[in-house]
């Protein structure tokens, strides 16, 4: 431990801290876990770079998402051309007829180049962002609502609850995404969509939140607080919503942020399977990056590119995740 | 023959190492040719679907493991035309009642004589069980005995006349039988085949070049098979024997042959196209194949029924795709544009003479134009949907062509990936989709029939479309019982005239054989069905 | 701790009938029907539609399917493939493959892994720190596939290091750089376990004595340090193992892995009923053994947990 020991002020309703030199009487060393933990975190972040790097570019690209055409006018499925067909091509795109389009290096109004199919690759970034961001939030909110209430029950109920809830985490677990993939955009061939695909992911990923929670779960319940509650004859139903809940959630919402990273690739790897979503309906990065390994030897900028995008999105929302991680765990707050 | 190449189809992941290999190829020029070929030659392969079984065989991994273990009636050479191989002679008057004689002295791998039994039985234990894949080859080809299909183990109109000869009768007149007799199917089989068809699938005992080594087949591995020294026909052995090397995709079994881990490929994966002529120099091989390529569009589909409507919008389509261009960008020139509904392989392939093929050019304008004309007559609403199967190699060309669609007609027009080939062929088969849909034809026996039969005749079998023309199932029908090659094609180019006027089917390409063999063996040649030439490829030890 | 363990052991039976039921009906719920597939292009006739269907059971109603196929496993037969292979076959040559993959890809992050988290550890903030956060947070946020690919092409086409694809009979020597692969997506999560175990272990008295009783770092680290912060990273990778088990289909098809995974998805793009239950199922009970295993671990190398009931 070094040598400053974590001092704190505790909020003080009766008048200013600062007033009447009274800040010393009210500095009381508490120990870490009764501290305010969100407002502490929220103190701790303010002074980490990594934290506004992050939260800045998740912005920039949640801007993206939402205003596309702020950023590029370029349709990204229309007017594909595979060769050069006629003058007024030509001289849009300065460069001769006959020249094969797919797979070409930039040209004057399209920056990083085509696809194979002679699709604009800055465009179809661009207008992709908002399916893998959608992707990515649709997923790691279902994942965390199946997790946390099913993690919660079977951790603070106990017996066969949990037992029940536990082994049926593990047979959904142990189920590859790629089987529930093909069944799910199976199913729902014709109006395959975002939320079709996100519960395609999500709906097999839950049990890992679930074990976090309910290892919380049983953690927290065995503390005073808790304990008081229902001795004092609150009902366990609530004492689950009012207590024990909300302080096991911490955990929940370091591990939501990298599984939203896993969703994000998951997108592409099932594009790549050949059961993602129909890639001239939707733009996503996951299936320019899957259809770009077609040309990867002779065109490798068709799949950098996409790569980056995803690459760089979901570091943010990892890095993210770290920084919360570290300023929510006060252990290693104190040892900064 | 199933058109799907397993290999591709299975490859779903493989879709795409698009890596592969630069200047791995080692140059050791060869064997050296002459001299002594005792190399046993190793060749890419893929688990096989089902027993090996003639009855049951119909992808090529199969196929081509029974093509050098079995001599048949009669056998292909490379360029498509035919020659005897067990038979002595097939003759016929009225090319509806057939005679065949066998070569006299050859024997089973288990020492058991080829004698007319050998076929006879084997064929119609094939057509006495629905279950049995290649059924309806027996049950559409050949009479029956009485007239009607009684599903016993003798209902073929076949008879053993002695030992060494047999007739078949035809359900109908076909001057083209003995091509298709080349055919896997067609195989005979041992007496102890019956004993146990199960243990045969595992071991087959056949009568032809090959046969089983002792290691024989390892699942998932390998399957082995050495030269049948009493196989006394013309598809001699002239190697030490044929190692069959299972590997789960393309892009792995490139990636051995390149660093010459393995000696013969069947195909090229799609991502090293571009590549595969400077990986391999003169090695790598490019070539016709009886593959046709098209979609379909079922007359029950709103807009395509079988009306003027219907006429112009399918002629509009057929004119708003750039074949010439998707097949030298996307295909990197390993297809070529479709010129008629057969194959440039298959004999009497002769576009010019066709009339009406024209509608297989590219012209946008008039593609807009004929779209137009049937938006008079009801307008046109909605996205133009292809469908096909992801876990094919499918999605780069759906792509293309559904963009070369929206931008020559202005129309939406998207492409439709099932995930599965078994859901695609579902709904075509159910007649329940509601899109246009990827249809393709890799020729069986080298002869138009195969294809113009099996698709386009009122009620056939595989004719996707619904289908229906007088005047085409009468020139098919002539042409089928012509006596001459020339004049059967004749009827058939006429057929195909009519084929143009209703598009069907709108074809798009032809594919070919791409592929290679590595510097260890010489000889290596592809037949006009894409497999390559076993028993002739050499390789010294 | 004895009746903790049968008592999970006995979960397991509720968990196969479970698993079973569950992924039958899902494979049951995919559209399409297997048998046209057998004909490719060429559309079959309904007699051999409905000859096949009756063949493979798929004219039987959803239930009776399932009840078949229980009967069959109860005696030791985990169906048949529409190829006619035993599915018992088909485990038996591919899972010592897979099993071989996922124990190399595990053994590579216990080596790598905890190595750099131990650096990290010792040496927090410094510039190898920094460099292994990076790195190991690339990894993760790269799609597995491209991973795969360009790990493929530079290590085993550009540099020749190792085979691009995994030769006949599965070598050790093939198996390492798809294992890297694997090992490459886990690999964050082991070295910042580590990392926060060993600044955690560090700051106790004990670590503190034995230097203060003049004991070298290299004693120390090794034994006080290093063995104190290894629970949650062996329970991590215990953990791991199963997903690896599970979850290596792409990467087992990108380097011809004749493995479990590369089996499994040829067995979906073929509705292979039996063989896609058989699998899956095999893969939840040996998942549900890793968990109990991960559930005994904490028990023995943390003391303070025990299993009473």
């Amino acid at each position: 431990m070094s040598s400053k020991n974590p001092v704190r002020t505790a909020p003080h309703f009766v008048a200013e801290v600062d007033e009447g030199g009274l800040g010393a009487v009210d500095a009381v060393r508490v120990s870490d876990r009764k501290s305010n933990l969100w407002l502490d975190a929220w103190r701790d972040l303010r002074g980490r770079w990594m934290f506004w790097v992050s939260a800045v570019f998740i912005l920039f690209i949640v801007f993206v998402a939402l205003f596309p055409t702020v950023f590029t006018q370029v349709p990204p499925n229309d007017g594909c051309i595979l060769t050069v067909q006629n003058e007024t091509q030509a001289a849009e795109l300065g460069v001769p007829v006959g020249t094969v389009i797919s797979d070409h290096g930039p040209l004057p109004g399209h920056p990083l180049g085509f696809t194979r199919q002679g699709c604009d690759v800055f465009s179809r970034i661009v207008h992709g962002t908002g399916t893998s961001l959608s992707v990515g939030l649709i997923v790691t909110v279902i994942v965390a609502v199946m997790g946390i209430a099913l993690g919660a029950f079977a951790g603070y109920f106990g017996g066969w609850i949990d037992s029940f809830l536990m082994r049926i985490g593990d047979i959904f677990f142990a189920i590859p995404y790629i089987l529930a993939a093909v069944v799910i955009m199976s199913m729902f061939l014709a109006d395959r969509n975002i939320l079709i695909i996100s519960l395609a992911i999500g709906f097999f990923a839950w049990p890992s939140t679930a074990r976090i929670l309910r290892s919380e779960v049983l953690r927290v319940k065995q503390l005073d607080y808790v304990m008081a509650s229902e001795a004092i004859g609150v009902s366990k139903l609530r004492t689950m919503f009012s207590h024990v809940m909300p302080n096991s959630l911490a955990p929940v919402i370091i591990i939501s942020t990298v599984g939203l990273a896993g969703a994000i690739t998951a997108e592409a790897t099932l594009s790549f399977l050949g059961v993602g979503l129909p890639a001239n309906i939707f733009m996503s990065w996951g299936n320019d990056i899957a259809q770009a390994q077609q040309s990867l030897r002779t065109a490798p900028q068709v799949l950098i590119y996409p790569s980056i995008a995803l690459s760089f999105t979901v570091l943010a929302f990892i890095l993210l995740g770290e920084t919360v991680r570290d300023a929510l765990d006060p252990k290693a707050r104190a040892t900064r | 023959m199933r058109i799907t190449r397993i290999a591709a189809a299975a490859g779903g992941i493989a879709l795409a190492s698009a890596l592969v290999l630069t200047g791995c190829a080692s140059d050791n020029g060869g064997t050296g040719g002459g001299g002594s070929s005792t190399g046993v030659v190793s060749v890419a392969w893929g688990e096989p679907e089902n027993p090996l079984i003639p009855a049951n065989t119909n992808e090529v991994n199969g196929g081509l493991v029974l093509n050098n273990m079995f001599a048949g009636l009669v056998y292909y050479k490379a360029d498509g035309s035919w020659d005897l191989d067990a038979a002595e002679s097939i003759e016929s008057d009225d090319y509806k009642t057939w005679t065949i004689k066998l070569k006299e002295g050859q024997t089973f791998t288990d020492g058991t004589p080829v004698t007319s039994s050998s076929f006879v039985d084997a064929w119609q234990w094939a057509a006495s069980d629905p279950a049995l894949l290649n059924q309806w080859w027996f049950i559409d080809a050949i009479a029956f005995e009485g007239g009607t299909y009684d599903g016993g183990e003798d209902t073929l109109a076949l008879d053993v006349v002695d030992d060494l000869t047999f007739t078949v009768e035809l359900a109908q007149p076909r001057a083209d039988f003995p091509v298709a007799l080349g055919y896997t199917v067609f195989f005979p089989l041992p007496e102890s085949f019956y004993d146990d068809p199960e243990a045969f699938g595992d071991a087959p005992v056949g009568n032809g070049p090959y046969k089983l080594s002792e290691e024989g087949w390892q699942h998932g591995e390998s399957l082995n098979l050495v030269p049948n020294d009493d196989y006394s026909g013309p598809r001699k052995a002239e190697n030490g024997g044929l190692n069959f090397k299972v590997y789960g995709t393309l892009d792995a079994a490139y990636a051995d042959l390149v660093s010459d881990n393995v000696d013969v490929i069947e195909s090229v994966p799609t991502n090293s196209l571009s590549n595969f002529k400077s990986d391999l120099g003169d090695r790598a091989v490019e070539q016709g194949s009886a593959v046709f390529q098209s979609f379909t569009i079922n007359y029950n589909l709103e807009h395509f029924a079988d009306d003027e409507e219907g006429k112009l919008r399918r002629a509009a389509l057929s004119h708003a795709i750039n074949r010439e261009e998707i097949t030298s960008v996307i295909f990197q020139g390993t297809r070529t544009p479709a010129e008629e509904f057969t194959s440039p392989v298959i004999a009497g392939f002769d576009p010019g003479a066709i009339e009406g093929s024209d509608v297989l050019t590219y012209d946008p304008e008039l593609a807009k134009e004929l779209w137009a004309q049937a938006d008079a007559i009801s307008p046109w609403e909605g996205t133009f949907q292809l469908a096909y199967n992801a876990d094919g190699d499918h999605q780069s060309w759906v792509d293309a062509t559904v963009n070369s669609i929206k931008n020559s007609l202005g129309i939406d027009a998207v492409g439709l990936p099932y995930p599965d080939f078994a859901g695609l062929r579902t709904e075509v088969n159910d007649r329940t989709i509601k899109a246009a849909f990827r249809t393709g034809w890799q020729f069986d026996f080298p002869s138009q029939a195969n294809i113009l039969g099996a698709l386009y005749v009122t009620g056939s079998g595989s004719n996707d479309a619904d289908y229906s023309n007088e005047n085409f199932d009468t020139l098919f029908r002539e042409g089928l019982a012509a006596p001459t090659l020339d004049e059967q094609n004749e009827f058939f180019n006429q057929a195909q005239g009519q084929l143009f006027e209703d598009l069907p089917a709108i074809p798009l390409w032809y594919g070919s054989v791409t592929a290679g063999y590595s510097t260890l063996v010489e000889d290596v040649e592809y037949g006009w069905d894409s497999w390559p030439i076993l028993y002739q490829v050499t390789k010294a030890e | 701790m004895f009746w903790y363990i049968i008592r999970r052991l006995l979960q397991g039976i509720p968990v196969f009938l479970g698993s079973t039921f569950l992924i039958f009906s899902m494979v049951f719920l995919v559209p399409g029907n297997p048998v046209l597939r057998m004909f490719g292009d060429r559309t079959p006739s309904p007699e051999q539609i409905a000859a096949l269907e009756a063949k493979f059971h798929l004219d039987q109603p959803f239930l009776v399917r399932y009840f078949i196929y229980l009967g069959d496993v109860f005696q030791g037969n985990l169906g048949t493939t529409y190829a006619g292979q035993s599915v018992n076959e088909i485990l038996a040559r591919t899972f010592p493959t897979t099993l071989r993959l996922a124990l190399l890809a595990v053994l590579i992050q216990l080596i790598v892994g905890v190595l750099a988290g131990l650096i990290s550890g010792l040496r927090k903030g410094g510039i190898f720190d920094h460099a292994a956060l990076i790195v190991t947070l690339l990894l993760i946020s790269i799609p597995v596939f491209v991973l795969a690919f360009v790990a493929q092409w530079f290590f085993g086409i550009q540099l020749g290091w190792f085979r691009p694809t995994v030769g006949s009979g599965a070598p050790w020597s093939d198996l390492i750089l798809p294992a890297i692969v694997l090992a490459a997506l886990n690999m964050a999560y082991v070295v910042r376990l580590t990392r926060a175990s060993v600044i955690e272990t560090s700051q106790n008295d004990f670590v503190r004595m034995a230097y203060g009783k003049g004991l070298s770092r290299r004693r120390v680290i090794p034994v006080h340090i290093l063995r104190n912060s290894m629970i949650p990273v062996t329970t991590n990778l215990a953990a791991d193992f199963g997903i690896l088990i599970v979850g290596a289909t792409v990467t087992e098809g990108i380097f011809n892995v004749p493995g479990v995974g590369n089996e499994l998805f040829k067995a979906i793009n073929r509705h292979d009923t039996p063989e896609i239950v058989s699998i899956v199922t095999i893969l939840v009970i040996v998942y549900v053994f890793v968990n109990l295993l991960i559930d005994l671990l904490y028990g023995v190398l943390d003391p303070r947990i025990r299993y009473v009931k």
